[in-house]
This record gives structure tokens, sequence and C-alpha cells, in this order.
């Protein structure tokens, strides 16, 4: 089954507590995501990657092919909204 | 010799590898091919790249060694330093040169 970008925010949120999460790509294998999770604060880029990696898990390695991702801070995010 | 410690060996005997699908020269992925590319741009020729295309064993075995699901992945003397989102977010910001010519 082919999964839509609406699941793989579903799962994304189910797993990881976040402020907000975006999720594009329409393929059903490649995936760009944008998550802002107060759970980043004080963990590196590999770190924050890897929860959402967790959150994923399986799927990770069966159903998503890529996932390209990038994760903010509360902090970071509103920054960059500014 | 398991694919743990066959990675674990290819690691820390080589301070820059890059396990990738395919070869620097033909990529058979738009993110391994991303990584190579930025590899080049800062500068590094002589890193050892693994296609993990032709290793089974270690196309799986490299997703648990640093828990990390996804290729490509860059290794800086024989620490994980990320896949190609993060080594393009640290080449954008100057960290990833940085760390390179000091292990290359």
């Amino acid at each position: 089954m082919m999964l839509s970008a609406r699941q793989v925010q579903e799962y994304i949120q189910q797993g990881l507590a976040c402020d907000h999460v975006e999720v594009h790509g329409e393929d059903g294998q490649h995936f760009e995501a944008v998550v802002v999770s107060a759970e980043f604060v004080g963990k590196n880029m590999v770190q924050q990657h890897q929860l959402v990696y967790r959150a994923l898990g399986d799927r990770m390695r069966q159903e998503i092919h890529a996932l390209s991702l990038r994760t903010y801070t509360p902090e970071a995010w509103a920054s960059v909204n500014d | 010799m398991d694919a743990q410690e066959k990675i674990r060996a290819q690691v820390t005997a080589n301070p820059v590898v890059l396990y990738m699908k395919g070869t620097p020269q033909f990529p058979q992925c738009g993110f391994s091919s991303v990584a190579a590319q930025i590899l080049k741009a800062c500068g590094v020729n002589n890193y050892v790249s693994v296609d993990v295309l032709s290793d089974p064993e270690v196309r799986e075995g490299i997703k648990t060694y640093a828990n990390w699901p996804t290729i490509p992945q860059l290794y800086i003397n024989g620490e994980f330093v990320g896949g190609a989102d993060i080594m393009r977010e640290m080449y954008q910001n100057g960290e990833l040169q940085k760390m390179l010519p000091k292990a290359a």
C-alpha cells in the first residue's frame, strides 16, 4: 500500500510530541518533512533526526524509501518565521 | 567477520568514509549523489566510499551501526556525522569544512 504524506505526518505526530509537522511528497516513497518539537532542545542534529526516525520505526526501513528532514526547536522555528 | 565488525574496521581505518548507493562517479540515488558532491565541494578527494548496493550485509548492518535507517552516511574519524540533509546543513553553515581538512 502506498503511503500518503498525510499518513507519514500522523505517524510522526503519534511517536513524537510535536508543535508542528509538515510533510510533502506525492509518490508514496519519497517525502520531505519539517518537524518542530520541544524534544529537540539541547540535542544535536543527529539526535533530532534519530527521534523522528524512532517515531517512524520500521516504516523507515520498509515503506519509506527516503525522508528529507529539517528539524527545529520551537525557538529556532520562531526565529525562522520572523 | 560480521557486518558490524566490518563497518567498525572500515570507519576506524579510514579518516573519511561515505556509505552510499553507487559510486561517487555513478551514484544510484539522488541523496547519495548530493553527499558525494558535498565532499567534492569541500575539496575532499581521498575519501573511502563504500557502495552498499554491492554488499547486502553492510547495507543492512550500517542501519543499526549508528542507529540511522537511511543511506548515505558520512563518518569522520570513526564518528557518525550524518546523512545527506545534515551534510548539506553543515556544509551551508561551514561546520563540515572545518571538520574535514583535519581528517582527510
